[in-house]
């Protein structure tokens, strides 16, 4: 079976600066990938450029069989993508439940429907802020709160951009939780780490980004059981 | 005593409702689209013009066809005001403030000159309200029951405004999409759609705020700069981006304006200034605004950095100055007119160059400082006697001191805040020559601004105009590359670091601000002299434009620019008004159709342009 996503060739520039050098990776229906690199590697570029908000300047992305590239980030989203950015970027002045309407789309056939009253079963610290603004939460209920709000989009794909950053140690743990939950639900996950325990423990599969270009793509298993290979591309 | 105060108060909330409904629509349309829409009083005025159509149309006497027309004219006005957004701001949102500023200004020139056309220059009064005609006793005043109607408007609509935000989808993507548009987008939401319709309804409520002025006060085509000026003192004053600052910032001025007639007719603008001097002091982003998070870099960005003159160019521009100098003997004396104004322009643009390159400023409104070294010259003339010569002399600087004064103001505020102070206080210097009759001679202008009799000839006049405006320039130039123009530059690109290593960059840029006004009063000097007369449009905000328009045409951080640019400027406009009475509406469709081209500016486009044709790639 075709994968969900499917990235061939991806380039992408700021400016002069060329970021990306021709990413090719997919993630299959159901399968949770790791998108591994130190800082700076092109993570993140990755994932905005499959959202649409740099815009690629070669190869193709392809989402359930379509090509997406160039396509408007509004567009890709209504096809059910659904973006986390790594800066969490919640509405500030926003309530929780209006930050959630925000994200709200219509159900979306072979995707999980999502409620806020569902979301709030998986997330039970937002329950009890529901009229709380965004800007007065802390930074593991924001990260919680982006999740919940990109879900109400009722996504098929779901970009994480590193979840797990400047989160204490308890609640990196109720993170990998709840991406191991949204898999069960089906959903397929490209998530960014430099976490390797953390990858490790929710992810199917890893890739390897340096200096935007993909130094490795195999399963976790044969990522944990390379050390030389950890030590040059993921050492802090 | 007490009714009057009390009516006074009354009458002074009744013109804050109309204020608020433009000031919100301005505030709403700015916080999500981040343009700050000049041309929100044309469409007041639309509202108010067209009101007075239909409302004639549909019979004024009954209740329907009043108050039918009035709501159509608002939603007319939205219309239009989608048009616009489709037509010409959705192209530009990319482009530096500056031009996204610029635009707006060219939809207000066609907005004039398309006003003229339908409804003539004769100022038009409204029917009464049917309902609203009698009046209701306060105490033991009398006073009209429509303007207890507008008092009540304010507040209904903050509270619609209020439910629209808080409890709509609408309202909360709007809400969202004023803290981060791109995160709106990629939850799904077709942004285009979320700016237009925002558009269209901060459009709908300036034009419901002019369609309901009707029954109080004439409509004509002033109304478009007086009011966006006044909402701009409203919107500084109460906080860009906030709806109840708006609203608290109304009723402030408008009681203010009130009271001032009653009190002391002739400063009600300096009470003005006090408020808005006082709430800029306590709270620099007004009553109820943030600090703005910090703007893409402007114009200033693109264009190549300010290096002194290489000996070529200091050679033409000597070959340059003595083809200009030896043009008495070649030219008749109408092109030595012509040459003396170009000449004079030049000085202006310059002027206005030295805030705008190296300061990074943008003012909408540099015709103050010309106008009023005119003025100066002209009152100096006329009710001190004064010859040409020390007229001259002093004239500068009462454009100079006007610049310390508004400067003061101005420098507190950057970006587009500073941009809508300047043009405040160039409507406001506007104002007073226009209304200050026995002082100014209002819209007749003040006649007999001549030379002494030695400045009289042509040839004369000219030299003496290119010696001064010769070495003004020189001395401007000297100014950008002395320690106080690398502090200024060092302001622009980095205020923190500036500050940091003991730059205090307000003061660097007031004394800036000041110097440009100097230098424009000089020019505006020289400008009356050399028409023999003086009058308002000497300050208006077109004249403004027009130093805009120079400086831009040029390229912000060229020194020379300025100068290349008023000579091919004067030339195009002059060509323009010959060709055709609707200048105002070509010159407003040439800008727009010049931002929306090159929305990164001719030489940004120009940089595009060489980056796509060096990386190989003639696809793009
Ligand atoms: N907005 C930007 N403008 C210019 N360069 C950028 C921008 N964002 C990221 N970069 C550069 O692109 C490279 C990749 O960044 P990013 O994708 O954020 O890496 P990662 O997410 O793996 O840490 C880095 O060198 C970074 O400096
Ligand atoms: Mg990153």
């Amino acid at each position: 079976m075709e994968p969900l996503l499917d990235i061939s060739g991806l380039d992408a520039r700021y400016g002069q600066a060329q970021i990306l050098r021709g990413i090719s990776l997919s993630v299959g229906r159901g399968e949770v990938l790791a998108l591994m690199g130190r800082n700076g590697a092109g993570k993140s570029t990755t994932m905005k450029a499959v959202m649409g908000l740099v815009p690629p300047s070669g190869g193709t992305i392809r989402f359930d069989g379509r090509r997406i590239d160039g396509r408007e980030a509004f567009e890709i989203a209504r096809l059910g993508i659904g973006y986390v950015p790594e800066d969490r970027r919640v509405f500030s002045e926003l309530t929780v439940m209006e930050n959630l309407s925000v994200g709200q789309r219509p159900p979306r056939q072979g995707a999980p429907h999502w409620t806020p009253e569902r979301l709030f079963a998986l997330f039970p610290n937002l329950a009890a802020m529901r009229d709380r603004p965004g800007g007065a939460m802390s930074g593991g209920e924001q990260q919680m709160l982006t999740i919940a709000r990109t879900l109400m989009g009722n996504p098929r794909l779901l970009l994480l951009d590193e979840p797990s950053e400047g989160l204490a140690p308890v609640i990196v743990q109720a993170m990998a939780r709840t991406i191991l939950a949204l898999k069960g639900e089906g959903l397929s996950i490209l998530l960014s780490e430099q976490n390797l325990h953390f990858a490790g423990s929710v992810a199917d599969r890893a890739a390897i980004i340096e200096k935007g270009e993909i130094r490795f793509d195999g399963t976790m298993a044969a990522l944990k059981a390379d050390a030389a290979l950890r030590a040059q591309y993921l050492s802090v | 005593m007490l009714d009057l105060i009390l009516t006074q108060m009354l009458n002074g909330m009744a013109s804050a409702s109309s204020l608020f409904l433009v000031a919100s629509g301005l505030s709403i349309i700015f916080g999500v689209t981040r343009i700050v829409n000049f041309a929100h009083g044309s469409l007041y005025m639309l509202g108010a013009y067209l009101a007075v159509t239909l409302v004639g149309a549909f019979g004024p006497a009954s209740p329907l066809g009043f108050w039918g027309g009035i709501l159509l004219a608002a939603f007319l006005v939205g219309l239009i005001g989608i048009v616009i957004e489709v037509v010409i701001l959705r192209r530009i949102y990319q482009a530096p403030e500056l031009f996204q500023l610029l635009a707006t200004f060219g939809v207000v020139l066609m907005v004039q000159d398309i006003a003229l056309a339908v409804w003539g220059p004769e100022d038009r009064l409204g029917p009464r309200a049917p309902g609203f005609k009698s009046f209701v006793m306060i105490l033991d005043s009398r006073f009209p029951s429509y303007e207890l109607f507008l008092i009540a408007v304010g507040p209904l609509v903050l509270g619609l405004l209020w439910f629209l935000f808080r409890r709509t989808r609408w309202g909360t993507l709007v809400r969202a999409a004023t803290q981060d548009r791109e995160m709106v987008g990629a939850l799904g939401v077709d942004q285009r759609l979320l700016f237009t319709s925002v558009f269209g309804f901060g459009a709908a409520l300036a034009g419901l705020g002019g369609a309901l002025q009707l029954p109080r006060e004439a409509v004509t085509l002033h109304m478009d700069l007086s009011t966006i000026a006044e909402v701009f003192v409203v919107v500084v004053v109460g906080g860009l981006g906030s709806v109840g600052g708006a609203y608290l910032a109304a009723v402030l001025i408008g009681v203010l304006h009130a009271f001032g007639i009653l009190i002391f007719p002739k400063i009600t603008l300096v009470l003005v200034f006090l408020v808005m001097a006082v709430v800029l002091i306590v709270k620099p982003y007004g009553l109820m605004g943030r600090k703005p998070a910090a703007t893409l870099p402007g114009a200033a960005g693109i264009e190549p950095l300010l290096t002194p003159a290489t000996p070529g160019a200091k050679l033409a521009g000597l070959a340059a100055l003595l083809l200009l100098a030896a043009a008495p003997l070649a030219v008749s004396d109408a092109w030595l007119l012509t040459l003396t104004e170009l000449v004079i322009f030049a000085l202006f643009a310059a002027s206005l160059h030295v805030m705008m390159g190296p300061g990074g400023m943008a003012s909408f409104g540099h015709a103050a400082y010309f106008g009023l070294g005119a003025y100066g010259a002209a009152l100096a003339v006329k009710w001190l006697g004064a010859p040409m010569e020390p007229a001259l002399l002093l004239a500068p600087f009462l454009a100079g001191i006007a610049g310390i004064v508004f400067g003061w103001f101005c420098v507190r505020l950057s970006g587009v805040y500073m941009a809508m102070l300047t043009l405040a206080f160039a409507q406001i210097a506007w104002a007073t020559a226009f209304q200050w009759v026995e002082l100014t001679g209002g819209d007749n202008g003040i006649l007999g601004v001549w030379p002494s009799a030695w400045a009289v000839p042509k040839a004369v006049f000219f030299y003496l105009t290119l010696a001064i405006c010769a070495a003004s320039v020189l001395l401007l130039r000297r100014l950008v590359f002395s320690p106080l123009g690398y502090a200024l530059r060092a302001g622009r690109d980095s205020p923190l670091r500036a500050e940091a290593i003991g730059i205090d960059v307000m003061r660097v840029q007031w004394a800036a601000f000041a110097i440009a006004a100097f230098a424009a009063g000089i020019a505006g000097a020289l400008f009356a002299f050399s028409k023999g007369s003086v009058f308002p449009t000497y300050l208006a905000i077109p004249r403004s434009v027009d130093a805009l328009l120079m400086v831009l045409l040029g390229g912000v951080q060229t020194v020379s620019g300025p100068v290349v640019g008023a000579f091919a400027y004067i030339g195009l406009s002059e060509q323009l008004v010959k060709l055709t009475p609707y200048w105002r509406f070509t010159l407003g469709l040439a800008i727009v159709l010049l931002v929306s081209l090159f929305p990164r500016g001719l030489v940004g486009g120009f940089l595009a342009w060489r980056d796509r044709r060096d990386a190989g790639d003639p696809a793009r």
